[in-house]
């Protein structure tokens, strides 16, 4: 598994006492739609979750039987842990207004 | 693997396994393609995929993936056990692997571009897990409702269908029915290779399944629509109509269970492997007969299907003990099986299938079905033809000696529905009504008995506690009588025999007297003329002796007168030449 967790997590502790953001972005390789979604994902979790994101990439390439768990059949999607309840976006998260509807962050930064 | 199959020519086959679909395919469907299957709600696609793949892991050492959109790997565990397969069991010995998809488009916001690899490594994953040869995709279309993108989606299933084709695996994919085309999304657009369609129809109440071969590239296949049925074993596609003529035939003849009536055919009874039809109007002795053909049969000791429409088991039993035959004991020694049924009960495919399968189950020598007619309570004429052409070629090709009986109905020709299906029959036999003198009897006789020379005549049918008889009719006197109009006649013939014998004595002797009171009369007559020529005799003598004692007398007297004595003389020697 590969993670890749921002720096900033330990932040949120201190920013607020609300619920850290739990992602997870599944990716097939490192094709240029993966790298697009991850770029994508990291500026819209810097720009609106600043602080209280943890990122988790996996790779279905490395670890295919992990694709089962969270229902996954398109790639990239992104998959909303926490907080509850499980959101799913597909695609390569560039249109960044329905990144944000999909996670529901416009309430939470709003 | 897949490389390989691409170069072959001739189109591979996998065996499904499904009973009757190999028949049809012949051989199976498309190896290393995919197949589609189509049909409504509730017409048996998820239950055919199933069985695909667990025949072709349980059978044909062909390990299998079954991927659902739909149902719940415990949902599907469930649909397993009914057709007597342990999922969880076949999961842990690595024959199936399973995966089920969910697609809830609440919980799912598109954003951009993406792909479907997801489902691809998923399936790629259970496929290596297993080393799994068969795929089911059941049914894909729910893509459709989870996710909006259409075009990605087309884009990606033609991929998918590619993917699998180049991994050599024997797919099957499902798709609901549309309004115009075969599936509601299309899918037969990526399908090149075989589409099948299943049917689901209600008419008059009585379900049935028809499945059909749409397509099937590069293979010749039945293009019929083919009745099956889904039960506790599976599936089951009747695809029997298609069989030649050249059935193995027999010259072995086996006994009808009736001296007389095998005497009437030829001495010998019905060949071996041949369909006999016993056509009557209720209560004229078909089962009897039927019986007494099981009876014989299990004599011989060979086995004896019996399928009752009409009557149970049971109830045959005792009444065929009421006419001397004792059945229970075949039962018992397990060379007579009854099977009973309501023709309305299922539709008529189910009634073949339940033939079928008695059959393959049971490997009997006689098959009796008691009586078709029932049959065409579960279906229109034309089915029932199809049906039964279909069972009597099966039971042809098997040697199976088939008896069936056909009840006709009252002011109907014997041969209403009979005649349908008459080019089937071998050996025709008639049971009819005789009505007279407020009196009905049974007559039978034999319409049509191929191959051999059979009696014409029409014989009385009697069912005693012997069992049954055949008696010669009468048939004198322009008119054919039976039962108490037969003996009556017999009496009465013999009455008047009598008499009339009576009648030419008391003439005889008439005849005699009169003969004797004849002769007395010409005795008479004879005496009577002996007596008047005698007289007569006596008087001419007397006559010639007073002409010659006249005519001496005259001689004397011219001589005394000595007067022209010479013509005296002449005159009385002319008179005395005369009278000598």
């Amino acid at each position: 598994m590969k993670a890749v967790s921002s720096g900033k997590g330990k932040k949120a502790k201190t920013d607020s006492a609300k619920e850290i953001w739990n992602l997870r972005l599944y990716v097939v390789d490192q094709t240029p739609k993966s790298i697009t979604a991850i770029a994508n994902l990291k500026k819209i979790c810097e720009e609106h979750l600043a602080g209280k994101y943890r990122i988790e990439v996996i790779d279905l390439l490395k670890n295919p039987q992990l694709a089962k768990g969270d229902q996954i059949i398109a790639i990239p999607t992104l998959v909303r842990k926490l907080p509850q309840p499980v959101k799913k976006i597909i695609g390569d998260l560039a249109n960044t207004e329905r990144v944000l509807v999909g996670l529901d962050i416009r309430s939470v930064s709003g | 693997m897949g490389k390989a199959r691409h170069d072959i020519d001739v189109l591979e086959k996998c065996p499904t396994g499904i009973r009757g679909l190999d028949e049809i395919t012949k051989g199976g469907l498309p190896r290393g393609r995919t197949t589609l299957i189509c049909g409504g709600a509730g017409s048996g696609k998820t239950l055919f995929a199933m069985e695909f793949l667990m025949r072709g892991a349980m059978d044909y050492g062909e390990p299998g993936v079954f991927m659902t959109f739909e149902e719940t790997t415990e949902d599907l565990a469930k649909n397993f056990i009914s057709l007597g397969f342990d999922l969880h069991d076949m999961i842990s010995r690595g024959l199936v692997a399973t995966d089920h998809v969910k697609i809830e488009r609440s919980e799912i916001e598109e954003t951009g571009a993406y792909d479907l690899e997801g489902l691809f490594i998923r399936l790629g994953n259970a496929i290596d897990s297993i080393g799994a040869k068969r795929v089911v995709l059941d049914t894909i279309e729910a893509l459709f409702s989870g996710l909006s993108n259409t075009a990605i989606l087309r884009a990606e299933l033609r991929r998918l269908f590619h993917w699998l084709k180049d991994r050599g695996m024997t797919a099957i994919v499902t798709g609901e029915s549309g309004d115009k085309t075969l599936t509601r999304y299309g899918l037969e657009e990526y399908v090149a290779d075989c589409v099948i369609l299943l049917d689901f129809r209600i008419e008059e109440q009585i379900s049935t399944r028809r499945l059909r071969i749409v397509k099937y590239r590069g293979s010749s296949h039945g293009s019929d629509e083919y009745p099956f049925l889904i039960d506790e074993r599976g599936f089951s596609i009747l695809p029997i109509t298609s069989l030649g003529l050249d059935y193995p035939v027999s010259t072995e003849r086996i006994s009808t269970g009736v001296p007389k009536l095998d005497k009437m055919l030829d001495g010998k009874g019905f060949y071996r492997g041949s369909t006999i039809l016993v056509s009557g109007a209720a209560g004229t002795g078909r089962t009897s007969l039927a019986a007494a053909f099981a009876d014989a049969a299990c004599l011989r000791g060979e086995r004896c299907l019996y399928f009752a429409l009409e009557e149970s088991p049971s109830q045959i039993i005792r009444n065929m003990g009421s006419i001397g035959m004792n059945l229970a004991r075949w039962v018992k020694k397990r060379l007579l099986k009854f099977h009973s049924a309501r023709p309305s009960l299922y539709g008529l495919e189910m009634h073949l299938v339940t033939v079928h399968r008695g059959i393959e189950e049971f490997n009997p020598q006689v098959f009796i079905l008691d009586p078709i007619s029932n049959l065409s309570a579960a279906g229109t004429a034309s089915e029932v033809k199809s049906i039964l052409t279909r069972l009597i070629d099966y039971l042809k090709m098997k040697k199976i000696s088939t008896f069936l009986t056909d009840l006709t109905h009252f002011g109907v020709s014997p041969e209403r529905m009979s005649e349908e299906i008459s080019s089937l029959i071998d050996t025709w036999l008639l049971l009819q009504d005789i009505e007279l003198n407020g009196e009905r009897n049974r007559g039978l006789y034999v319409l049509k008995s191929r191959g051999m020379a059979h009696s014409k005549q029409i014989h009385e049918f009697l069912l005693t506690n012997q069992g049954i008889s055949l008696i010669d009719i009468y048939t004198g006197a322009g008119e054919v009588l039976t039962g108490s109009a037969r003996a009556v006649q017999h009496a009465e013939e013999k009455a008047s025999e009598v008499e009339r014998r009576l009648e030419v004595d008391g003439r005889l002797r008439v005849q005699e007297r009169k003969r004797e009171a004849l002769e007395a009369k010409i005795k008479a007559l004879r005496a009577e003329f002996d007596a008047e020529s005698e007289e007569l005799h006596l008087m001419s003598e007397e006559e010639r002796k007073r002409q010659a004692v006249l005519a001496e007398d005259r001689l004397e007297m011219a001589h005394l007168r000595k007067g022209e004595p010479s013509a005296v003389r002449q005159s009385a020697r002319k008179r005395s030449g005369k009278g000598r």
